[in-house]
């Protein structure tokens, strides 16, 4: 069906402004709020527009506080709402967290389904646009580790509208995060008017037989530049957005592994504990048997991400990067 | 900053009464209501037919006077783990607080009819959503209040300032209630914090402030009611602040004795909240112990059958630990409970 629709080329930040249009046309419910994305429009653009056209009570600016502003949100959402909160950048969700562990992912579970918060949390998050310190962050695996919620990372505009609109629809919490990186780097056909992707599926970006790459977000670009220097001296590399990291779906992935034998997984937070761990573990635990070679993890180092942008392409993960993990796999 | 105040230590009315006769009744049921939840909770907790269980004793004025201003249907309770009283008096079955304090899911979940949120553990993380719950009401054109809860040492966490800020800027219809009830488990007020009057704090949000108190039920009842009343016409938040004693341990496992004196809470008790109540309606000539007997009876009664209906519920089952997780089970979750259910 959507592909029958009729296409706009958009960036990213467009696509996204897209979807809350849409969601704040198609349900009153929905409220979109968090720091300057009101009269401003956000500090990427992504609510511009929104306030003049929905009004205040609708789109509305926040004090500087995101503890308040996630908890205002699950009270919101507890009370009949479907808010849609911006943190301004993931780095700075910090100060939420016991508002996330505490509440946010439990509150269906601790009053046995009473009261639940369907809340969208969108975050910019990750590196490769030279930001100040905190600005760089990928802490998708603090927030995958909260029992309750669920995280999507969009790679494409096209992607990132329809996931978002079913992160709205969605009764349960949604963390939303968006590669700043990608917000204006990318751009894509973006089917017209309102529609939905599923969460929880993670889809097969580029085929390939010679190795997987598993990726999300802002690695799929850097994955699929990587696969293109391969394809070129003839190796076919088979490239997985995850696209949602929990659910998992963990078929998509070992479905790969069965076809390829061999696995990179490339994320840019720190490497120990980081989501990559969980995709090798499930790897390990399911397709043990078509492995060829040891599962390599390509990630940022286990530093903070470093606040001196001259250095930084050095700590995101890069395609000489991911292909150097490509070689080991292959000659293992 | 005065400490508003209806009746002396002894129940004597200091000035006029702004409650019917009827609504002084209504109050005094309504508390010896909870002191006997309370009493009997405790007793069934050194049964071993109860978790660890946080007692209210002394502060139930100062939970049963906001709770008597609300509509359980239609205004919003927040509380934290101290408000049993408030949460009995809102609507919330006595046999589900019975459940939930022996931290049965089956107690989990106020009735359809009653908008009272799981008691809270972590302190003062409910403030700024029930500044949101507030403020949907608001937006959905209601006008519902929400009244949150939580002690003394709770004003020292980060989420106060968020939650009064917010619902400050946005107007929300919420009324904050501090039971400043002299300790944080050990710590006393004083080294929570160097302002005399938690009500002082309000100045910092531009909102009214007030000092009550808290064991002096037609006080607490008339200062929420005014709260109340401003909320639902669109003026805004209130911070009360209810001056009360916590006379019991901080939970069954606490031992008091190790931080404060027994001079100390005796002087409390002297000021307990109910028996200046029954002073007060004797005052007035509104009681008679006849009444009083009565009363404990029927207390007595509706408790025990709550006891039976508790204890007729089921034992949650394993697999209902990866329930209510998500609306719909996610492949893990689901993978989990059939384990759970021996099916995988």
């Amino acid at each position: 069906m959507i592909a029958e629709r009729e296409t706009r080329v958009l960036n990213n930040v467009q696509a996204i402004n897209e979807a809350l249009d849409l969601a704040l046309a198609q349900d009153p419910r929905v409220v979109v709020f968090g720091e300057d994305v009101g009269r401003m429009g956000g500090v990427f653009r992504a609510s511009d527009g929104l306030q003049q056209k929905y009004g205040e009570q609708r789109v509305f600016d926040t004090p500087l506080a995101e503890s308040g502003i996630v908890g205002f949100g699950i009270g919101l959402a507890m009370a009949g709402l479907r808010p849609v909160a911006e943190i301004q950048f993931a780095g700075f969700l910090y100060p939420a967290l016991d508002q996330i562990l505490s509440h946010l992912g439990r509150m269906r579970h601790r009053t046995r389904g009473r009261f639940t918060v369907p809340m969208v949390i969108r975050a910019p998050y990750g590196g490769g646009v030279k930001t100040p310190e905190q600005h760089a962050d990928s802490p998708e695996a603090v927030l995958c580790h909260v029992p309750g919620v669920k995280v999507v990372i969009p790679a494409s505009p096209e992607r990132a509208k329809g996931l978002l609109l079913s992160a709205i629809e969605d009764p349960d919490p949604v963390f939303f995060l968006e590669a700043i990186k990608l917000y204006r780097g990318v751009k894509g056909e973006v089917p017209e008017g309102y529609y939905t992707l599923p969460l929880g599926k993670a889809r097969v970006v580029r085929e390939g037989q010679a190795a997987s790459l598993f990726c999300y977000g802002g690695m799929v670009e850097v994955c699929q530049k990587a696969a293109e220097v391969a394809a070129r001296e003839g190796v076919g590399l088979e490239v997985v957005d995850l696209e949602t990291l929990v659910p998992l779906d963990t078929e998509t992935i070992v479905a790969s592994v069965q076809k390829t034998g061999r696995a990179v997984v490339v994320y840019e937070a720190m490497r120990t504990g980081g989501f990559g761990a969980e995709i090798a573990a499930r790897i390990a635990e399911e397709a043990l048997d078509y492995l060829q070679a040891p599962i390599v993890r390509v990630a940022g180092w286990d530093a903070p991400y470093p606040p001196f942008s001259a250095v930084e392409n050095y700590y995101r993960p890069d395609a000489k990067r991911v292909l150097e993990a490509v070689r080991k796999v292959l000659t293992h | 900053m005065d400490t508003v105040q209806y009746l002396d230590d002894h129940g004597k009315p200091l000035r006029d009464i702004p409650l019917s006769h009827e609504e002084l009744l209504q109050g005094y049921r309504a508390l010896r209501r909870a002191r006997h939840f309370d009493e009997r909770a405790l007793v069934l907790q050194r049964q071993g037919r109860l978790g660890v269980y946080p007692p209210f004793r002394g502060q139930e004025a100062a939970q049963v006077g906001v709770a008597l201003c609300l509509k359980a249907d239609h205004d919003w309770l927040l509380p934290s783990y101290r408000e049993s009283a408030a949460a009995l008096t809102f609507g919330m079955p006595i046999s589900k607080l019975i459940l939930s304090w022996r931290a049965d899911p089956a107690g989990w979940g106020a009735p359809p009819d009653v908008n009272m949120v799981q008691f809270y553990i972590p302190i003062a993380t409910q403030i700024p959503q029930a500044a949101g719950v507030a403020h949907a009401q608001r937006l959905l054109g209601k006008d519902a209040v929400a009244a949150v809860f939580i002690g003394d040492g709770g004003t020292s966490e980060g989420d106060f300032h968020e939650g009064l800020n917010f619902a400050s800027v946005f107007n929300a219809p919420l009324l904050v209630v501090v039971q400043n009830n002299g300790w944080a488990i050990s710590v006393p007020t004083q080294k929570q914090m160097k302002v005399q009057r938690i009500a002082q704090k309000a100045q910092g949000y531009g909102i009214p402030g007030v000092t009550v108190d808290g064991n002096d039920l037609v006080a607490v009842w008339s200062v929420a009611r005014e709260a109340v009343a401003r909320a639902r016409q669109g003026e805004g938040p209130t911070l009360i602040e209810a001056l009360t004693y916590r006379v019991a341990p901080h939970t069954s496992s606490d031992d008091p004795s190790r931080y404060r004196t027994e001079e100390e809470t005796e002087r409390w008790l002297k000021r307990d909240p109910i028996l200046r109540m029954k002073n007060c309606l004797l005052h007035l000539g509104l009681w008679s112990e006849a009444q009083e007997a009565e009363l404990t009876e029927a207390l007595e009664g509706e408790f025990l059958a709550a006891v039976e209906e508790a204890d007729q519920a089921k034992e949650p089952r394993p697999w209902e630990i990866v329930e209510q997780v998500y609306l719909e089970m996610q492949p893990d979750q689901l993978a989990a409970w059939k384990y759970l259910r021996g099916e995988a």
